[in-house]
């Protein structure tokens, strides 16, 4: 493999062939069919922040005609990295594993100190849960004291708003009561189930309906104590070493025998069930990461599989959905999560552009605050125009933007989960 | 005036992020959808006003530079490729719908505009238009005009030529000018018909007035399935012989419904050799009684099964699956290269007859999927070397033996995707001398200099084949 480039190093500058040949690149017929489906695209009309012009930039880096310069870096990272060319692409161009690929040499996004911070969290603080629950608990102390509005006073622009309205963390880290909890009814499945590193931290409580939708189902959950976080920010970061030590760890904490992985979150589901692409190399894990990822499930994808038990509740509100741009062109579920509502008496209105991304991205917001702004604005006046009074987003990223989103641009909406409206209705 | 001197001036114009002058910002712009040839400009501007186009049109003459107008790129024959390096005027900026007169049914539209997105705004109001190239998603009504762009419903609604009433141009010089006007048939000479498909040469298109056609009240689509692609082709002629003419009439062959359904999904049948895809619009009472001719016909030409789209949705599907068909290929083999000739209608069975001879004879597997209504062919050689290969020469011979058959069969060298500089060396075998001499007439009299898209459409002598594939250092 390719060693870590740093593309801020003076020495780097025009050093060539830093760049593998991906052979994924072979598949773009260059037909420019994804350019208007791109989100930096049809903000910035650049040919370079298109997917078309990204596959160009990193097919003429491996071909030696470009060198790798801090440009071209951010070309690349300015692409939220959201896949819905691989959507729009005809010819199945995997975009996801190219631009992954590409960062893996470029190493993580930003100038010199935010890489540096960037690659920390990463390597530091994401493979530990641990380390991630004390972060919560002093997120926590920081949100409730009154230094963050006093911090968000001071801080200027997006940066100062965006810490304002910051979603507070979960009074506790989600924590089961149990490692394996047992099926309500008769028992129609065993699942293991991932509780993620952001949905335990902002959102245990999703977690937790989700844990009791799945029993209710009949679903056998186990919630196994040695999983850490996917790593899916390690690979869309620049960071995939890291990211297969993570996961290699999830691989062997999570138990074989059960039905499925399930997961409630959109980003983490698709890039578990990239884990057998991740370790194709890897001689040790290689095929038990295929059996793996075959294995994963989004938990929309599993219950209209497994045919959900429903108690209708009809909910008054209009609803609207945002598709997840890691459910919809990462694992290409739109179908499931729009049934499971119908199921439950929800009449969804939906809004335009349903699956362009709202901005979030990971960690894209805060490094990227401009152009996500932009598209945030944008996915709040198409939320506005279905006047609907609750928009289904399962992924926490899209939450939290969404949830900053329609106080920033005041629009009357509550953001929920799938799975809060499923365990509302008594699924 | 130096290179630092003209970014600074064109910045002042345009503004600092859309004056594009480093090596990765400039190398994206070195191809368009002809992978087959590239060159790097030397800058690439992206003015947002008629105002900055007619600038940077001046400015780029005084640094004696040429200039390339570029669309989204999806061009299949090189036009926006600039050979000969200059500057790029990039008018993807420039989308925006100026004027929308919905009891004269037409509109004022920028040349950035999508196509698809033009007729996406136009739907709460019961229009579209018309010209739908395979690339409407992401093609320009700019890069339609250059092209004189058709489409499947071209078949009824006629190709960008027939849709375009007048156009906003800048000339070589700067000068800002207009042609036609919001009426077909403007006094004087039909200058709008001269620009259009003139490929960037004559001038650069800033405002376009199209003409708005209305939704019919009903549509239906049908998919007859044939096993041979003979009787297939020869069920086309006996449809529009019959006096009905359907809005689109396409064929696919086996090879690009397998790989469409690959991708897509699409619902074509797996194991037939061809499927006519046929459109008919018009009153509720109308279509189905149009309809069953058409299945009448189809019938007695052979056709193993008739299938029609029961909802919108699986209508949707089967367009989706024609339109994106290219891009599927890319399945198939690691490159394709999607051919545009044109043969009479009666002439299809003998003419896909020497297509498929010509693969043979070349031993290069070749998908077929076409306007068959209009007899324009896109045969697609697609194969695993690539362009830097020697046996790339084969593909080559492949095409040039298709132009010649269609050429002996009285059709044409291209349809739709223009001549760029794929097909300019081939262009005397449809026109005497004398005929390429009065073409170049005009041109000297938009264009004296020869600034506009150099060395496209006409003859240079030079072999299209450039790409040689890692040669070229760093910039």
């Amino acid at each position: 493999m390719a060693t870590l480039a740093p593309v801020h190093d003076p020495r780097a500058r025009g050093g060539r062939g830093l760049m593998p040949a991906i052979p994924e690149l072979e598949a773009c017929i260059h037909c420019g069919l994804c350019l208007n489906h791109c989100p930096t695209y049809r903000v910035t009309h650049l040919e370079a922040e298109s997917p078309r012009g990204r596959i160009y930039l990193v097919d003429a880096a491996a071909q030696g005609r470009l060198d790798l310069t801090k440009s071209v870096a951010d070309h690349l990272y300015l692409c939220l990295m959201c896949r819905a060319c691989e959507t729009a692409c005809p010819s199945g161009v995997q975009y996801g594993r190219i631009a992954e690929a590409a960062r893996e040499v470029l190493g993580p996004p930003g100038p010199p100190l935010t890489r540096m911070m960037v690659r920390l969290a990463l390597r530091h603080l994401m493979p530990h849960p641990r380390r991630l629950r004390a972060m919560a608990a002093l997120m926590r102390l920081f949100q409730r004291s009154g230094l963050a509005r006093l911090a968000a006073r001071v801080l200027p622009g997006t940066l100062g708003r965006r810490l304002a309205l910051m979603p507070v963390a979960s009074p506790r880290f989600y924590a089961p009561e149990a490692e394996v909890l047992p099926a309500i009814g008769e028992r129609r499945a065993r699942v293991a189930f991932l509780t993620g590193c952001a949905m335990s931290m902002f959102f245990s409580e999703i977690n937790e309906a989700t844990v009791r939708v799945l029993r209710r189902n009949g679903c056998e959950v186990v919630i196994p104590s040695g999983q850490i976080c996917c790593g899916a920010l390690n690979v869309h970061n620049g960071e995939a070493d890291s990211a297969r030590a993570m996961a290699r760890r999830n691989i062997d904490a999570f138990p074989e025998d059960v039905d499925a992985v399930v997961v409630n979150a959109a980003g983490c589901g698709a890039a578990m069930k990239e884990y057998g692409h991740l370790l194709a190399r890897d001689p040790l894990y290689g095929s038990r990461a295929q059996h793996f990822a075959s294995r994963v499930r989004d938990v929309s994808e599993f219950l209209a599989a497994l045919g959900m038990r429903t108690q209708s509740r009809p909910l008054s509100q209009a609803v609207t959905y945002q598709d997840p741009c890691h459910l919809a062109h990462g694992q290409r579920v739109r179908a499931e999560p729009r049934a499971l509502l119908a199921a439950v008496g929800v009449q969804l209105t939906e809004m335009a552009g349903s699956d362009r991304c709202c901005g979030s991205a990971g960690i894209y917001n805060v490094l990227q605050p401009e152009m996500a702004e932009t598209l945030l604005r944008e996915k709040m006046e198409a939320i506005r125009e279905t006047r609907a009074g609750v928009v289904v987003a399962p992924n926490p990223g899209c939450m939290i933007q969404l949830r900053y989103g329609a106080q920033r641009f005041g629009v009357p909406v509550q953001i929920v989960h799938l799975l809060d409206l499923l365990d509302e209705a008594g699924a | 005036m130096d290179r630092d001197d003209l970014i600074r001036r064109l910045r002042a114009v345009v503004g600092n992020p859309y004056v594009l002058h480093r090596p990765d910002d400039l190398i994206v712009y070195e191809q368009d959808a002809l992978m087959v040839a590239r060159h790097k400009p030397d800058l690439v501007v992206l003015p947002d006003t008629t105002q900055q186009v007619s600038d940077v049109v001046r400015l780029a003459r005084e640094a004696g530079l040429p200039i390339v107008a570029r669309g989204a790129g999806t061009g299949l024959s090189g036009g926006a490729i600039p050979e000969a390096g200059g500057v790029v005027v990039a008018l993807t900026r420039m989308t925006r719908l100026v004027e929308l007169d919905l009891i004269s049914r037409i509109a004022v539209v920028e040349p950035g505009m999508v196509n698809a997105d033009l007729t996406a705004m136009l739907v709460p109001h019961g229009l579209f238009y018309a010209p739908d190239p395979g690339s409407q998603v992401a093609s320009t009504i700019g890069g339609n005009v250059a092209n004189n762009s058709g489409g499947p419903h071209c078949l009824a609604y006629g190709v960008t030529s027939n849709n375009v009433l007048g156009l906003e141009v800048v000339l070589a010089d700067g000068t800002v000018a207009w042609v036609g006007g919001r009426a077909h048939d403007a006094p004087g000479y039909d200058l709008t018909g001269v620009l259009v498909g003139s490929e960037g040469t004559f001038a650069i298109v800033t405002k376009v007035v199209v003409r708005l056609v209305a939704r019919r009240e009903a549509v239906r689509t049908l998919l007859a399935i044939y096993d041979k692609m003979d009787v297939a082709c020869e069920a086309v002629s006996a449809v529009i012989a019959s006096g009905v003419v359907p809005e689109a009439l396409e064929i696919l062959d086996g090879i690009t419904m397998r790989a469409v359904n690959q991708t897509l999904h699409a619902g074509f049948p797996e194991d037939a050799e061809a499927a006519l895809l046929i459109e008919v619009e018009g009153l509720s009472e109308s279509v189905p009684v149009l309809m069953e001719r058409i299945e009448g016909i189809c019938r007695a030409q052979g056709a193993r099964r008739l299938q029609t789209a029961a909802t919108a949705e699986e209508r949707f599907s089967l367009w989706k699956g024609r339109k994106h068909a290219y891009g599927a290929l890319g399945k198939l083999g690691r490159r394709a290269m999607m051919l545009d000739v044109c043969a009479p209608r009666s002439r299809l069975p003998e003419i896909m007859r020497r297509v498929l001879e010509a693969g043979r004879r070349w031993n290069i597997g070749v998908a077929n999927f076409f306007h068959a209504g209009d007899g324009n062919l896109h045969p697609t050689p697609f194969f695993d070397f690539g362009d830097d290969s020697p046996e790339y020469a084969r593909v080559i011979g492949l095409a040039e033996d298709i132009m010649r058959a269609c050429v002996e069969l009285g059709g044409t060298i291209t349809g739709e995707h223009g001549i760029g500089l794929e097909k300019r060396e081939y262009l005397g075998w449809m026109f005497t001398d004398a005929d390429i001499a009065a073409m170049k007439q005009v041109k000297q009299v938009f264009d004296p200099a020869g600034v506009l898209n150099p060395d496209k459409i006409f003859p240079t002598g030079r072999a299209v084949h450039v790409v040689s594939r890692g040669a070229d250092a760093p910039a």
